[in-house]
């Protein structure tokens, strides 16, 4: 990518370190390896790029991926494959990349793993598969793991850019019908999978356009949507049909497609909705958004492009985010490159709890987003338009930690200030999408509307024939475990028809 | 997509459309809303209210007027067009059942989405008496079809030039006053004139629903850019509504909040090239300013 100055010191540094390792006669020994230095991921330069949409990582080169590859202690006990959601044979798939099998390398990933681009760019990796993992320990810093998050989307692109992405083979039909509720990766990974079978699939999307909160929440500087709309090619490939501009619970009642339209089973993956907010004064002035709607506005109605959008925009000058996770590094970096002036994340505990990615955070900091960590508002004010005008902040302490382990923030008495702004963005979590579930009553569903599974392993629900997974199921989680889950659906599915 | 029908201009601005729709049609209930846009990739979503439906031609009706970009253009749109994204039934059904006296107040393009509900009320064996408004005798809609349910139509007019000179909440407390109170009332309209509807009907603790316009995205329960204060409680029209009781909206809260975006609208309109953009809500702002007159004087 032309905009990434880093890119080519980079590439010639790793070419540097390759040639080196090839001049040698004897094989590279551990502690070799743990000499190599983490190779960097070439990225954009932050001033330009918090004013553009173009993808902040521009993804390893190839001699990068190959020493980075090099880095890999081919552990006895990988621990990394058993940090993995999904377990990808990890250090056989770094293994072919460090042979420049990168073809090898991909086909290795999607023995377990679908949507790998999408995953190799927003999986939390340094709480999953880098956690442990030995080079990490060893240099008791989890920064400086394998990178195995990089490597698996360098080969993920790899096959894309070479246009090589295989179509999975399909089997002859069964002349079965299964309905997917919801085009997030849940439901096009259990799609996929289901109709491998030789299954009829067809996907209902409420939204005009695929791919769930890869379409409309993760940004493009994230996740570039041509990726996802690659992903859904393939769908389309196989014969997977799409139904857009289609709610299930109120175009068509979920019983209706097993009862009326002669589906024979329906997987369910719906995603989180209702986004909370905070429940204090003056939230509902003019200029408090909830960070989804933000996002949606910005990315699938795509409210950045001024000249062409018709759906508006809010353009703050002062933000602030509430919040301290991936939704809350969105916004913030959204609104940066919608032209906000200053903004600000508030976040109740401090760095180290902030529950987002570590490259995010990262970027976000590089970027000019400013924490204010210790801090939580207790009042939004408004002037007398009911705009917002700024916030009454209160400082936390650390407390005890909570049942999850979590230091609780206590409140420090008399600390209170103001801080002006003139935009506030909740982001501080959402509850569940209620259409279904009230429109099927027989769906048992938690107190959080959270779906409740009678099977655990097959993700089934508790009404024969239905199926569910992702978000609707776990709460807000990730794309990684909504992969997961479809996986494990799609079994279920796959073993229920046949003993139809 | 969804092919458009037919196509009426109902008065200048006021424009009736019939739309392919099979599914639509099929599940809708009266109080429900689809959400449309004019372009797949750069359009705004905009809620309309289901006006009608045929289920034997799989087709529903949509009134609406052409005030902001996309309605603007989507009147410029003729039979045998698309509508590149449509979505419904949206929002929850008007509750039904039977009251005994109904009274229906609605007003501008509001009449539009009462119609349904109207038709469901009689059905259920209610007696209505609906109040319609308009600035004048050419600008109401739907007046045969409303003549036809209702078993009382009163008429009023901001210039008399039909029916009785004057605003929807004067016969409603007149009714309000009687000694056999109505049931419930239904008001649909300007947000001023629910508003006003409501804060008439409160002293006599007549049991009074709106249905609320509020901005929209999604549709679906995700954004949360719909939600309203009722009473204590933070509600999404798209899921919750659109229909609430009226004496529990906070109708000053709701107001800014549907202006939030007004100054960026203008500028859309503006682009898109047709008449000036404060020509937009006349018809509220009359009301409006109207029933504030009116306020102050009684
Ligand atoms: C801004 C943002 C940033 C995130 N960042 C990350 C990250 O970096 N890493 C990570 O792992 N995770 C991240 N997540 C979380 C991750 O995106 C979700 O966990 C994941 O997408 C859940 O997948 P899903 O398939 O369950 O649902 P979703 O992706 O939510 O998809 C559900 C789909 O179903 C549709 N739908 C809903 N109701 C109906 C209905 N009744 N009928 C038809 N269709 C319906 C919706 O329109 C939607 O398209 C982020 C989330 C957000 C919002
Ligand atoms: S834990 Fe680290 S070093 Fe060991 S196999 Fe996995 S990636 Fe390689
Ligand atoms: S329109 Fe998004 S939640 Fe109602």
């Amino acid at each position: 990518m032309s905009n990434c100055d880093t890119l080519h010191t980079l590439d010639a540094e790793a070419k540097e370190i390759l040639a080196k390792i090839n001049a040698r006669t004897e094989p590279l020994k551990k502690s070799d390896r743990l000499a190599i230095k983490p190779l960097a991921m070439p990225e954009l330069n932050p001033s330009y790029r918090a004013r553009s949409m173009d993808e902040v990582s521009c993804g390893f080169t190839e001699s990068q991926a190959m020493a980075e590859a090099l880095r890999c202690l081919d552990c006895k006990r990988p621990f990394c494959v058993e940090d993995c959601p999904v377990h990808i044979d990890i250090p056989a798939f770094i293994a072919k990349i460090a042979e420049g099998d990168f073809k090898g390398a991909i086909a290795k990933i999607k023995e377990t793993s679908l949507l790998p681009a999408v995953c190799g760019r927003v999986c939390p990796q340094e709480r999953q598969c880098q956690l442990n993992c030995t080079v990490g320990k060893f240099h008791k810093d989890v920064g400086k793991s394998v990178g195995i998050g990089r490597l698996e989307r360098f080969v993920a692109d790899y096959e894309r850019e070479y246009g090589e992405i295989v179509v999975p083979e399909v089997k002859a039909p069964t002349g079965k019908k299964v309905a997917v509720i919801g085009s997030g990766p849940a439901g096009l990974v259990t799609a996929a999978d289901v109709r491998r079978e030789g299954h009829e699939v067809t996907i209902f999307e409420a939204f005009h356009k695929l791919g769930g909160v890869m379409r409309y929440g993760i940004p493009e500087f994230r996740l570039p949507k041509e990726i996802v709309d690659r992903e859904i090619e393939t769908l389309e490939a196989m014969g997977v049909q799409f139904q857009t501009n289609f709610v299930i619970g109120r175009t068509r009642k979920l019983m209706d497609l097993l009862h009326k339209d002669g589906f024979d089973a329906v997987f369910i993956g719906t995603g989180a909705g209702l986004p909370l907010f905070m429940g204090i004064k003056g939230e509902s002035s003019v200029g408090v958004f909830a960070a989804n709607e933000y996002l949606t506005r910005a990315n699938l109605m795509k409210a950045y492009d001024t000249q062409n959008a018709d759906t508006p925009m809010w353009h703050g000058k002062n933000i602030v985010v509430l919040g301290g996770g991936n939704v809350a590094m969105d916004a913030a970096r959204m609104a940066l490159r919608l032209g906000a002036e200053k903004v600000r994340i508030v976040y109740r505990r401090s760095m180290a709890e902030l529950p987002a990615r570590a490259e995010e955070i990262h970027h976000a900091q590089e970027e000019g987003v400013e924490f204010c960590i210790l801090q939580n508002p207790s009042e939004i004010l408004a002037d007398e338009k009911g705009r917002v005008r700024g916030m009454i902040i209160d400082r936390y302490e650390l407390g005890e930690p909570d049942a999850k382990g979590r230091p609780k923030p206590v409140k420090l008495e008399g600390q209170s200030f103001e801080m002006e702004c003139d935009t506030v963005l909740v982001a501080i979590g959402n509850g569940s999408n209620p259409l279904i579930s009230q429109s099927t009553p027989d769906l048992k569903v938690n107190k959080r509307g959270n779906i409740e599974l009678s099977d655990e392993d097959r993700n089934k629900t508790f009404v024969e024939g239905i199926y569910a997974g992702g978000d609707i199921v776990l709460g807000a989680a990730t794309v990684i475990l909504a992969m997961g889950e479809g996986r494990k659906a799609a079994k279920g599915i796959n073993e229920y028809l046949a003993s139809k | 997509m969804a092919k458009i029908l037919f196509k009426k201009q109902l008065s200048p601005a006021v424009y009736q459309i019939r739309v392919e729709a099979p599914l639509i049609a099929e599940e809708r209930k009266a109080g429900q809303f689809i959400i449309l846009q004019i372009d797949k990739d750069f359009g705004e979503r905009v809620p309309l209210t289901i006006a009608d439906a045929d289920t034997k031609e799989g087709s529903i009706t949509l009134i609406f007027q052409s005030v902001g970009k996309s309605t603007k253009q989507l009147a410029t749109f003729e039979v045998g067009d698309d509508i590149p994204v449509l979505v419904g039934p949206l929002g929850t059904p008007t509750h039904i059942e039977k009251y005994g006296h109904v009274v229906c107040v609605c007003g501008g393009v509001g009449i539009a989405p009462m119609h349904p509900i109207v038709q469901a009320m009689k059905a259920a064996g209610n007696k209505i008496t609906t109040i319609m408004g308009a600035r004048n005798k050419d600008l109401f809609l739907m007046k045969e079809e409303m003549e036809a349910l209702s078993d009382e139509l009163i008429l009023m007019t901001d210039d008399g030039s039909l029916g009785r000179k004057g605003l929807v909440t004067e016969p409603l407390k007149e009714l309000c006053e009687q000694a056999r109170k109505p049931d419930l009332v239904i008001a649909i309209g300007p947000p001023a004139m629910m508003k006003f509807s409501a804060l008439t009907t409160k002293p006599y603790q007549i049991k009074t629903m709106v249905s609320l316009n509020s901005i929209m995205v999604d549709g679906t329960g995700m954004c949360g850019g719909c939600r309203v204060n009722i009473g204590d409680t933070v509600k999404f029209v798209c899921v919750d509504g659109p229909e609430f009781d009226g004496h529990q909206v906070d109708w000053e809260n709701m107001m800014q909040r549907m202006n939030a975006f007004k100054d960026e609208e203008d500028e859309s309109v503006h682009r898109f090239g047709t008449h000036n953009a404060n020509h937009k809500c006349r018809i509220d702002k009359m009301t409006d300013d109207k029933i504030k007159e009116n306020e102050k004087g009684a």
